[in-house]
């Protein structure tokens, strides 16, 4: 009951495509497939992530184009319907009513990166009827796209707008295909899954790898010397909209 | 007792129900090209993530709790004037749980996982809580009624189990529009709907919206039938009318003082939406101004005794009554937690003809199994009444 289907059937169709282009070696996926962890997983008790905006430059969307296209995310031609998983917003539209006409002009202009919070009290969790969002034991809010009924409760129950719903076939306008993550139905939500698949077999998340000038952090937040608690204790930092609970674990150094 | 009830109507409605055929077929092949694109070609957005669709179905959750107003004076007060419609509530019941399935179904993206919330229940979804109320009530009011009914087309007493349904019933319509309001008001970050109000609202608006609906349905039938439900019901039940809709009223005017009197931003945002637009997004403040003027003609006749009494007066207080509450429960409530998203930016919303067509259709079909189970009600009552069992 705890380990559905669908997962299972996930991994084979994502291990096939990924053994398909010889990128993990056949042993690797038979121990995968069989549910033992890969030799290099990166494990932790409570994942979480430091973003330093003071790094972020405007206009900058790097973070975001790795990730997209390592998950198959689309440009949905429609800005209303698009899907999105990490993008650039100003600091009033990630911290609303936080702010006042005469705040750092330079802090303005910054792109701050905004992503699923993979909250310790995930309201979307809660909501979701059928458990196709979940919580697993070290804090990734995951989604299975095979059980989603599309209800979009959990889309209302997130007061971040993290959360995407994919109104119309996603994969026509997906600009690169990566054969070794799945791609999606119509009909389901999706959102950042902190890179489950690269924490996997050993990987850091891939908007960390890619950033340039090194703004995002990635941990775990119960180990006092992870470079997220470090950065944590150095630094004063902000979660969006902490006053409703949900205990976001996406910091930013502002 | 179906065969005498289809024997016994005229080609006038076997013309009605051949239009509404048609309006269920224009839903259906709506709802065709929405299964085949997806949900893209509705006016819903990634901001505006719930519509017309779970408007409508928030809406008619309330019209078949409303049952229980006709139902719990009859039962529990001997009020005996009900005794001719309580049946006539509880198919405007069965009917509309119908009506709400298909609004949810139809707003599904991915209609076929349908039964996932039975193969995976999760008592921490209200979503959850909300299929199993909705069809146990469902099932309540349609053997309650059928019984009934056939009760009185037998001559025979109808057995005692039916009894202690329909006084489980009666705290079940309570729970649907509870459970309902508790989809909305228990979520955090969307402040117009995050109010304890939202339930009692609901049930407020519900008790009026309903019995304003059985009037005009009432009125329907002894114009169109000859049933009569009787001058003494629709009296009574255009008082019920009066307070649920005073009490409905009263309850948005809180709503506005803790608004604008906190001056909290993200208090006022949805209703300074709907009245004078926010941001340049102004796509509702027409239909909330029809609302407001349609809820203080409702209550200015409503409150008035002589136009109440009066039966075209109260005609036009009842259908202001029904329009106004489908205007607020039916698409602008769902759409206000929207506004502003979570940025703080307005994204504006607007059904689609398609989306307008599906929901045409839902009505359609929702007219079309009411004009069946009442063409049966009142054969019964006209041969019950003549003396044929």
């Amino acid at each position: 009951m705890k380990k559905p289907l669908s997962i299972s059937r996930r991994t084979l169709l994502k291990a096939t495509g990924a053994a398909a282009l010889g990128i993990i070696p056949a042993g690797t996926l038979l121990v995968r497939a069989a549910g033992k962890p890969h030799p290099k997983a990166l494990q932790a008790k409570n994942w979480a992530m430091v973003i330093n905006a003071k790094l972020c430059p405007p206009g900058c969307r790097i973070c975001q184009e790795a990730c997209h296209k390592v998950h198959n995310v689309p440009n949905m031609p429609d800005p209303k319907q698009d899907v999105k998983w990490i993008w650039p917003e100003s600091y009033n539209s990630a911290f609303p009513y936080e702010t006042h006409p005469y705040t750092d002009q330079a802090n303005e202009k910054r792109a701050y990166p905004v992503l699923c919070n993979h909250c310790e009290n995930p309201s979307c969790v809660r909501v979701c009827p059928t458990k196709a969002t979940f919580q697993r034991p070290d804090g990734v809010v995951m989604m299975d796209y095979h059980r989603c009924i599309g209800c979009r409760f959990c889309m209302a129950a997130c007061p971040y707008g993290a959360r995407s719903f994919n109104f119309k076939d996603p994969r026509p306008h997906i600009p690169q295909l990566n054969p070794a993550y799945p791609t999606r139905t119509p009909g389901v939500v999706e959102k950042c899954n902190f890179c489950d698949e690269r924490l996997a077999v050993g990987q850091m998340p891939a908007c960390m790898e890619a950033c340039p000038a090194k703004a995002i952090l990635f941990g775990d937040l119960n180990d006092p010397a992870s470079p997220v608690r470090q950065a944590l204790a150095s630094n004063v930092t902000l979660q969006r909209k902490t006053k409703l609970g949900t205990r976001p674990k996406v910091f930013y150094i502002v | 007792m179906l065969e005498h009830a289809w024997n016994e109507t005229g080609p006038r409605f076997k013309a009605w129900l051949a239009a509404l055929l048609l309006l269920i077929g224009i839903g259906g092949f709506c709802y065709s090209i929405q299964l085949g694109t997806g949900l893209g070609v509705t006016g819903m957005s990634r901001d505006v993530s719930w519509g017309l669709y779970i408007g409508q179905f928030t809406f008619f959750v309330g019209v078949a709790a409303s049952a229980v107003m006709v139902v719990l004076p009859y039962y529990l007060h001997d009020v005996k004037v009900f005794g001719r419609i309580t049946v006539v509530g509880e198919f405007l019941a069965v009917t509309a749980v119908i009506m709400c399935i298909l609004f949810i179904l139809v707003d599904l993206g991915m209609p076929s996982r349908l039964l996932n919330i039975m193969l995976y229940p999760s008592p921490g979804s209200v979503l959850f809580w909300d299929m199993v109320v909705l069809n146990g009530y469902f099932f309540l009011n349609l053997l309650t009624g059928w019984k009934v009914l056939e009760a009185e087309y037998t001559g025979i007493k109808a057995p005692d189990w039916v009894k202690p349904l329909i006084y489980i019933a009666i705290p079940w319509a309570f729970s649907i529009h509870t459970v309902t309001a508790f989809i909305y008001s228990g979520i955090p970050g969307r402040d117009f709907w995050l109010t304890a109000l939202t339930a009692p609202k609901f049930l407020a608006s519900a008790f009026a919206t309903g019995p304003a609906l059985l009037i005009l349905i009432s009125l329907a039938l002894r114009r169109f039938t000859g049933f009569d439900a009787g001058q003494e019901a629709v009296r009574r039940l255009s008082i019920i009318v009066t307070y649920a809709m005073s009490i409905t009223v009263f309850m948005i005017l809180a709503e506005f003082f803790t608004a604008f009197y906190s001056q909290v931003p993200s208090h006022m945002y949805a209703l300074k939406y709907f009245f004078v637009g926010l941001y340049g997004g102004n796509s509702f403040v027409l239909i909330s101004w029809i609302f407001a003027t349609l809820c203080l003609l409702a209550l200015i006749l409503l409150l008035n005794p002589k136009t109440r009494g009066d039966e075209t007066w109260l005609t036009v207080a009842c259908a202001s009554t029904f329009i106004a509450l489908a205007i607020e429960k039916g698409i602008s409530f769902t759409v206000g937690g929207f506004i502003t998203n979570p940025f703080g930016r307005v994204t504006e919303y607007w059904p689609t003809a398609v989306e307008v067509g599906i929901v045409v259709g839902i009505w359609a079909l929702g007219a079309f199994l009411l004009s069946l189970f009442y063409s049966l009600f009142v054969t019964v009552k006209r041969r019950s009444e003549r003396g044929i069992a």
